[in-house]
């Protein structure tokens, strides 16, 4: 069972957020970010969980030792006796997934619902999806609805290669082996294309 | 530890392998089952360690106790009869000038000294002879006067006793009783 997001087929119907923030593991929180990528030109949405990274840049650059990988790769909220809320993982993580939540002073995450993941469950958000941009199952089942995507499970952030647990449906024809994670915050999209140029160059 | 117990096939920042990887991802590390597991070398040295330090421990106090010199400290005049009515109260230091005690009359006549330490934590206890009481105002520990127990607060062992002997109407501190009950 693995995730894979679509975000193309994300209609900003908020289910996932609300689902959210019913999970046992984060009662009453939304963890979810769900961002329009150019409100004034389009309506087109994105929904963001925590991509699990191999390597979690979150957990290398906190300080308290608070963030921990499960055995299983999920990367879990900061544990709550250990995180000082000093948002280092806010600002590292190369997708913008922790949460400060003030009010508790820390760090919250997406776990992939690691309470329903973990007995065999899917996610909160890919439960309710209607359009299936969030999508919980084995990937021969993906493979086979979505005919013309492909998963990716690897980002370029600056100098840093990401390799995910969570992977990103992208066009089956492009040859792309990574997404550049930061190359659409440069160039906006013009006029009303949404079509930002993630895809990486081919090496 | 110098292997990781969760084999995943990680790769790090820096792109080197796991073996030179700096110290520090060895000590805090981000997976879980790595973070929570104690290794036996671990746990032996732990084990080793703390006992060798009690077992230290043990023969220091052997050995104090050995060499704690049991001599009776000399004789010192504390002053006369006179000085000291019933319900009066005189500080002395017996038997170094480090070790400050108190010479009481109780309302029965009776001649008492102890030392003025708190058995708890060695504040200076203030007499109070009208109620037959000294008091240790740090934790608010109670002695009675007559032989120098504890009846209220936390100390457990009473105060040391001063043994006195009174000759020709002059009173003299003889030796120190160390008391555990």
């Amino acid at each position: 069972m693995e995730f894979f997001i679509d975000p193309a087929r994300c209609i900003g119907c908020q289910a996932c957020v609300h689902a959210c923030s019913e999970c046992e593991t984060h009662k009453g929180h939304s963890m979810i970010h769900l961002e329009y990528v150019d409100r004034s030109a389009s309506t087109q949405t994105v929904p963001t969980v925590c991509m699990h990274c191999e390597s979690p840049t979150c957990a290398d650059v906190c300080p308290a030792d608070a963030i921990k990988r499960s055995g299983d790769g999920r990367v879990m909220t900061a544990r709550k006796p250990r995180c000082i809320a000093c948002s280092n993982c806010v600002l590292a993580c190369p997708f913008g997934v922790p949460k400060m939540m003030a009010e508790f002073d820390l760090m919250m995450k997406c776990d992939m619902c690691y309470d329903r993941t973990s007995t065999g469950r899917k996610p909160m958000c890919a439960t309710v999806c209607p359009s299936g941009a969030l999508f919980y199952g084995p990937r021969e089942e993906v493979e086979q609805l979505r005919k013309r995507s492909r998963p990716v499970n690897q980002f370029q952030f600056g100098q840093q290669t990401l390799r995910t647990k969570v992977n990103l449906m992208v066009p089956r024809h492009s040859q792309a082996e990574l997404l550049d994670v930061t190359a659409a915050m440069h160039e906006p999209p013009a006029g009303r294309s949404i079509a930002l140029n993630v895809l990486a160059p081919e090496a | 530890m110098s292997h990781s117990l969760n084999e995943q096939d990680r790769e790090f920042p820096d792109g080197r392998p796991e073996s030179a990887q700096p110290r520090w991802r060895q000590d805090f590390p981000t997976d879980e089952p790595e973070d929570q597991a104690l290794a036996r070398r671990e746990f032996t040295k732990f084990l080793i360690l703390t006992s060798g330090a009690f077992v230290t421990g043990q023969c220091w106090i052997g050995a104090m106790s050995l060499l704690r010199d049991e001599r009776r400290p000399p004789e010192k005049r504390l002053a006369s009869e006179s000085e000291v009515p019933v319900g009066g109260v005189l500080e002395f230091r017996y038997p170094t000038e480090d070790d400050p005690c108190l010479l009481l009359r109780l309302r029965d006549g009776r001649l008492v000294a102890y030392g003025q330490q708190c058995s708890h934590l060695s504040c200076a206890v203030i007499p109070n002879p009208d109620r037959g009481r000294l008091h240790c105002p740090c934790h608010n520990g109670t002695f009675e006067t007559g032989e120098g127990r504890p009846i209220a607060g936390p100390p457990r062992r009473p105060l040391p006793r001063i043994t006195l002997d009174v000759r020709d109407g002059v009173i003299y501190a003889t030796g120190v009783e160390l008391r555990t009950v």
